[in-house]
């Protein structure tokens, strides 16, 4: 449903407005009371930390989720969008950070994937080449997707939104998969697009990117717009501030230091380790990280920032490209995916105590002493399950992750690895699972403890270090200085 | 106290397990209410065909020992081997290769022993079919992995090379010497597996293949390798991540032990039932083994029942063609309609449990 023709002068000039969007997930308010005004013609970056609200505010905006509250206007048109389709009928296009690409068809195919009705190739190929022509993107239209690197993988994803006559394009985090030449590239095209009349959102961390090619920037911080300005009236100090608010820095510290006697024993050492996924990309560069007994390493990241192939090389799970590593045999792995990396849902809570171990387990499986073990995993780590014979997929979600957390922390291995350990957890449950963390250390254990909430890092960690762009690097246990580092700030 | 469960039954806790076997009662009962209707809009006298059913399956001794039982054994091997497979998420449809290869291998090696003692070769037959179906999925195990390529496809298609090769064999190579028939030379008395009841064809392959149903649940259970076979088949990335499991060691020895399975079936049949080499040597065992293993939602010692159950079945449908008119191939529907109900109230019950 929508209501054409709404008298609002003042947002004519605006080719998106959103305002005072709500929206709930659960028991998180991702969004409330959001703004965000895109004025035709111009590139406007919106900025935030994680969880911040920005992908959220751009999901409702393309119609791929719906506010609970607000209203969004597109070209001074009130508009109720009920799909994606919706959306791009109205002239936006968005450009996914993750790409929506079939790696084994042509661009073309790809283009015509969206379209109805009968499929001319010819024609849609012909139409690609006009469009690539006439707004300088160089893409071959017959070359198959699995042939093309990301930064023309990436071209072919705008060249996809603009065949749907978008005026309004939304970027989510284009730069992330990118190379610092392939970012310059977009950002020099995306000023060309704009100067040609198109409008552009785009959604980063990066503060100095938006510095650099945006005309008005709108910051996010906890679900609420807590800045609009036109980029020229700001810089990064004032970026920082607002992405971060008035830091807390009176919190108390959980730990109490540790003693500086003798240097505690090295318990897992990283030496410029690389990592290359499948595409080439590289995803870690000449990492070095070593991880003592007794200590929590804090360890901070956005999304494609390197942090998850990290743990994982950290956690012995994925064997670096390059560089050395030294582990213990043992690692605990918390990893974020519990019932896709952690638990079998239908094994029961024995079986899935049996599965820590089961690749180097021989002869016959000690059911008997699994079952003790179990029952002593459920009561020394507070979870409720009715008994071990119960299906991990019953649990809530937050006794199955106590239950993960205290399977692997149970035999008090020399390092652990915990990612997003407390996520989606009630404060009882994250109070918990902090304090087995934190005992886990104290009793001698490494640990390296991962949270996309830097708060939640701050209270309880010896040392901080931080990865932006496949690089690690140390950083000073502040809320301020983890949060320019996160951004790529120095 | 309660945790012994994962040695008592196989995969998941005491609800979902109720569950699962409801499933496979409730499928039979629809299947024989669907057949019934089927039997009785086509005119067929349904009573006597019930009772010409049950006394071709179990009317009688010769029924039992002579007919159901020499049908349920390669049914047992098959069965197995698609259900050891199916636990490890390997998709093995090839268990009717495999089958035949084991049988072309142990007859090949059965002509090729005659004169050593009993206890000598036959043991080596057995082996020689093993190896050969081991082999002959060891082929889409590792097509698997080097390749990427579908065991679904993969194994299928071997179906076909085998059953070409076995008819080239019977033609070529091992053809028996008046080159008349396509088929071998029968087996000598040495290499042929004693039969169990004096007078009656169920043999020594029935004992074999029980022994191995309950050496599989035993192994899937109790040792660590069936630990790390069911962990894989449940859920690959975990079983990678927290039990650093190698999925690619664990799929490949499944595939192995699969066709071992079904390439013993082959040389059991061979050496029991069949004494030689020819094309129509399975009547499609193979195939029936999904059925077969899907019945029986995996579970070894429930196989050895659903075996026994559509082994009757075919023996029944060959009699109740002959005494009611009913054509034989009722029994090929009636696996067919397993196989989908199975699927589709297996289906219904994680869609509703899903959401």
């Amino acid at each position: 449903m929508e209501f054409r023709g709404h008298p609002h002068g003042v947002v004519t000039e605006h080719a998106l407005l959103l305002q005072g969007i709500d929206k709930r997930f659960g028991d998180v308010q991702a969004l409330s009371g959001a703004s965000l005004a895109v004025r035709r013609g111009t590139l406007h970056a919106v900025l935030g930390e994680n969880g911040a609200g920005k992908t959220t505010l751009m999901r409702i905006a393309f119609g791929l989720l719906r506010a609970d509250a607000g209203t969004v206007f597109i070209d001074g048109t009130r508009v109720a969008l009920a799909s994606s389709r919706d959306a791009m009928a109205r002239g936006l296009g968005m450009v996914h950070q993750h790409f929506t690409l079939v790696p084994a068809m042509s661009v073309v195919e790809n283009v015509a994937l969206g379209g109805r009705g009968m499929l001319h190739l010819s024609q849609v190929t012909a139409r690609v080449q006009e469009l690539a022509e006439r707004t300088g993107l160089a893409v071959d239209p017959l070359a198959r997707v699995d042939t093309l690197g990301v930064g023309a993988q990436q071209r072919v994803e705008i060249v996809k939104a603009l065949y749907g006559e978008a005026r309004v394009l939304i970027m989510d985090e284009p730069t992330a998969v990118l190379t610092p030449r392939e970012a310059e590239d977009l950002f020099a095209w995306l000023r060309r697009y704009v100067a040609d009349g198109g409008t552009v959102v785009l959604v980063t961390h990066k503060l100095q990117e938006a510095l650099a090619i945006a005309d008005d920037i709108t910051v996010l911080r906890r679900g609420a717009c807590v800045c609009a300005a036109p980029a020229s009236s700001l810089d990064l100090s004032a970026l920082v501030q607002a992405m971060t608010g008035d830091a807390p820095h009176a919190e108390q510290a959980l730990r109490t230091p540790r003693d500086a006697g003798q240097p505690p024993a090295c318990v897992a050492q990283l030496s410029e380790v690389g990592v290359r996924d499948a595409r080439g990309v590289w995803r870690l560069r000449d990492v070095t990280l070593a991880c003592a007994a007794g200590e929590i390493v804090g360890i901070a990241g956005v999304e494609g920032s390197g942090v998850h192939e990290l743990l994982r090389v950290l956690a012995g799970r994925l064997v670096p490209s390059t560089g050395r590593v030294s582990l213990p045999d043992v690692v605990g792995f918390v990893p974020e995916d519990r019932l896709h990396d952690a638990l079998i849902g239908e094994f029961t809570l024995t079986e899935n105590v049996a599965l820590r171990g089961a690749g180097a387990r021989r002869g016959r499986v000690p059911w008997p002493a699994l079952a003790q073990q179990t029952a002593g995993v459920l009561a020394r780590h507070d979870v409720r399950a009715p008994s071990a014979a119960v299906a991990a997929g019953t649990l809530s979600g937050g006794n199955q992750q106590k239950f993960v957390v205290g399977r692997e922390l149970d035999d008090r291995p020399p390092l652990i690895v915990a990612e997003n350990p407390v996520r989606g957890l009630d404060i009882r449950a994250t109070e918990h699972v902090v304090r087995e963390l934190v005992a886990a250390a104290a009793a001698g254990s490494a640990v390296a403890l991962y949270s996309a909430d830097v708060d939640e890092l701050l209270p309880v960690v010896d040392r901080m270090v931080v990865a932006f762009g496949g690089r690690v690097r140390a950083v000073p246990v502040d809320r301020a200085a983890v949060a320019r580092a996160l951004v790529g700030a120095e | 106290m309660s945790g012994l469960s994962g040695t008592r039954r196989l995969g998941a806790a005491g609800p979902v397990m109720e569950t699962r076997w409801l499933i496979a009662v409730g499928t039979m009962v629809v299947m024989v209410g669907v057949v019934t209707l089927a039997l009785w809009s086509g005119g067929f006298h349904v009573g006597r065909a019930a009772a010409a059913l049950w006394n071709g399956a179990f009317g009688s001794p010769y029924a039992v020992l002579s007919a159901t039982m020499v049908r349920a054994t390669p049914l047992l091997f098959v069965g197995l081997a698609v259900g050891v497979a199916f636990r490890a998420g390997v998709l093995n449809i090839g268990a009717e290769g495999q089958l035949l290869a084991g049988a072309a291998a142990a007859v090949a090696v059965g002509l090729s022993v005659d004169g050593l003692p009993r206890l000598v070769a036959l043991p080596l037959v057995l082996a020689a079919g093993t190896c050969a179906g081991a082999a002959w999925a060891g082929v889409a195990g590792w097509l698997k992995l080097r390749f990427g390529v579908l065991e679904v496809i993969s194994t299928l298609m071997m179906n076909f090379v085998a059953m070409y090769l076995v008819s080239w064999l019977v033609r070529g190579p091992l053809q028996e010497p008046t080159g008349i028939y396509p088929q071998t030379v029968e087996l000598g008395a040495a290499v042929r597996l004693p039969a169990l009841v004096v007078g009656h064809r169920v043999h020594l392959g029935l004992v074999l293949a029980v022994g191995l149903a309950v050496a599989a649940w035993w192994v899937l259970t109790r040792t660590a390798a069936g630990f790390r076979v069911r962990a894989v088949g449940a859920g690959p990335t975990a079983a990678r991540s927290a039990g650093r499991i190698d999925p690619a060691r664990t799929t490949t020895m499944v595939f192995a032990v699969s066709g071992a399975l079904a390439g013993l079936g082959g040389a059991s049949e061979a050496t029991g039932v069949t004494y030689a080499l020819y094309e129509g040597l399975s009547p499609g065992y193979g195939y029936s083994a999904i059925a077969v293993a899907l019945l029986a939602r995996l579970h070894p010692l429930a196989i050895v029942g659903t075996a026994v159950l559509f082994g009757a079945l075919e023996a029944g449908a060959a009699a109740m063609q002959r005494d009611a008119m009913v054509p034989s191939v009722l029994a090929a529907v009636i696996e067919a309609l397993v196989v989908l109900g199975v699927l589709a109230f297996d289906r219904a019950r994680t869609r509703g449990a899903g959401r």
